[in-house]
């Protein structure tokens, strides 16, 4: 079974998120870059479906080659061999076109993606790389198993969920509890260094989405305190004044 | 030109989520000055369909075709682009829930327009571009994005926008779409559906605990406050890393964002990474016994005190206070 699995390079989720110029630029300086934390699940996940020789996990990532230390991270975690197409990814649509390009001359059975990228929460990819391909995607999946010809999976309902089948290849969206993070060993550490990243070029691609500005939530007022022993002051204060009950 | 509305059901109902993107939609419709016409797939009856002019439809479009009475977002997304083609629709507006996420992008792509997911705002619109306020960096900040294609889709953040009532009689019509068999490989084998529980994104009012609890066992005040209120659980990240509670009602960035009108936050410090779940919500509470727990920082009330002490008390004034109103 082959398995291609996207991944995003995110800021570190402790970052403390600020802009610049205007507040129309992302603030990188001192912000560490990381995994996105869903496709370290889609990987781990892809990881054990081919354990054992049972097929390859190729990672892709579309982006700058500052991403590089992310795209070996995955490698050492443990998959066989990395793409990177060489540009700036600069929105969902460009960088879903990109990957579906990759996948046209060069199919797998199945794909996956996280649920979302933490940077900017679009869970988009899935959806618009399986509508590219014209096969079926799933978003927000719990579970995933296969016998190699399809899979079930459980995806998340508002207050429930549902079980699928669906015949290979798909495109899935992983979310917590499809399977845990895998931390890289040494030796994952040390092949790594010479596993394959293939650098291409991307494919033209106009694109209808640009991020002109950004704002920080504006902060609260001071916090109202109450006191421990006088919570019938709490409701009251809910009630009356913030009007949520 | 017409603004077009997907309404989501469960089981033959419209949520509420489905009520506020109508009413948003129809304050877009509005600045378009343009018609609201709703689409609405699987078994809805005609009652239920019709309240959608409660909130400004003016026409409804009812696809009943029994292989399309379960949601498979390929399928829905063919019937929904053809809709749009079919009445001339530019707007074409979702609702962000799990299905939405799988369903809006698919729509994007077949008819070629621009998406903005997540959107908390009405949008502003200067001839051919608009432009929409987003949650980004996973509730620690907003996007404004900027559309340029002739045809765009929206998925609007559910509990963000406040329903509002227009009293339209709508006209209804059965709509058949072209689906093909590709569309609908994906067979759903099982639905399950905690009913007596409130799902927490569409949950007004949302109980959380953390480490401060101690332990799964003591969950049952919790629970009791949260039935109390009509509220939905939650937990933070260590809970659910922990298998106090499922993974399904961690909040938090890697988990789920939510935004109700109110959040009571018990025994959790407020980690950057929960604070960032939680952003958006009207008015947070904060029980912790900590003084110097992060999370006051970004509350609006706040109790300092053992949770073991403070929850069942503060169970009895719930009790007194639904008691006397």
């Amino acid at each position: 079974m082959k398995i291609l699995v996207c991944i995003s390079n995110v800021p570190d989720t402790t970052t403390k998120i600020t802009f610049t110029d205007n507040n129309t630029q992302f603030n990188t300086s001192g912000v560490q870059f990381i995994l996105n934390p869903y496709d370290e699940i889609a990987l781990a996940r892809a990881l054990e479906l081919t354990d054992g020789g049972k097929g390859t996990v190729t990672v892709i990532h579309v982006g700058e080659a500052s991403a590089d230390a992310t795209i070996r991270k995955a490698l050492a975690i443990g998959a066989t061999d990395a793409v990177r197409i060489n540009a700036q990814p600069s929105d969902a649509w460009f960088v879903a076109s990109q990957i579906a390009a990759y996948i046209k001359d060069n199919p797998f059975d199945l794909i996956l993606t996280g649920r979302e990228s933490i940077d900017y929460n679009g869970s988009k990819v899935a959806a618009m790389l399986g509508e590219l391909l014209d096969i079926p995607s799933v978003s927000i999946i719990k579970k995933l198993d296969t016998d190699g010809s399809s899979v079930t999976v459980e995806r998340e309902i508002e207050g429930g969920k549902e079980i699928l089948t669906i015949p290979l290849p798909i495109v899935a969206g992983t979310a917590e509890g499809v399977a845990e993070p895998k931390i890289p060993n040494m030796r994952g550490i040390m092949s790594a260094r010479t596993k394959p990243l293939n650098v291409i070029e991307p494919a033209e691609v106009k694109t209808f989405s640009e991020i002109i500005s950004y704002e920080i939530p504006a902060p609260r007022g001071q916090v109202k305190l109450v006191a421990a022993d006088d919570t019938a002051k709490l409701v009251e204060l809910l009630h009356e004044e913030a009007r949520v009950i | 030109m017409s603004v077009l509305i997907y309404t989501e059901n469960a089981e033959g109902k419209f949520k509420k989520s489905a009520f506020e993107a109508v009413s948003y939609a129809r304050a877009v419709a509005d600045q378009n000055n343009t018609d609201l016409i709703a689409i609405s797939i699987g078994d809805v009856g005609d009652d239920e369909l019709k309240a959608l002019g409660k909130y400004g439809a003016n026409k409804v479009l009812n696809v009943s075709a029994e292989k399309l009475k379960n949601f498979v977002n390929q399928a829905y997304a063919s019937v929904i682009a053809g809709a749009a083609k079919k009445e001339n629709a530019d707007i074409v507006i979702l609702s962000n829930s799990f299905s939405g996420r799988g369903l809006a992008p698919r729509v994007a792509v077949k008819l070629g327009a621009g998406i903005a997911e997540g959107v908390v705002a009405l949008p502003e619109q200067d001839g051919d571009k608009l432009t929409v306020k987003k949650n980004a960096f996973s509730g620690k900040a907003f996007a404004q994005v900027q559309l340029s294609s002739p045809i765009k889709v929206i998925s609007l953040t559910p509990n963000s926008y406040k329903v509002e009532e227009r009293g339209v009689t709508p006209s209804l019509e059965e709509f058949s779409a072209e689906v093909g068999e590709n569309d609908l490989k994906a067979v759903i084998k099982e639905i399950v559906r905690s009913t007596d529980k409130i799902s927490l994104p569409d949950a007004e009012i949302v109980v959380s605990a953390g480490r401060g609890l101690k332990g799964p066992e003591n969950w049952g005040m919790i629970e009791e406050l949260a039935d109390l209120l009509g509220a939905a659980l939650a937990c933070s990240k260590p809970v659910s890393d922990n298998g106090w509670r499922p993974h399904s009602e961690h909040v938090g960035q890697t988990g789920i964002a939510v935004s109700p009108n109110l959040y009571i936050a018990i025994g959790i410090s407020g980690a950057i990474q929960h604070l960032a779940g939680v952003s958006s919500s009207k008015v947070i509470v904060v029980i912790n016994k900590d003084a110097d727990a992060p999370f006051f920082k970004v509350a609006d009330y706040g109790i300092v005190g053992d949770a073991f002490e403070v929850v069942p008390q503060l169970i009895k004034a719930v009790k007194e206070y639904k008691a006397s109103a």
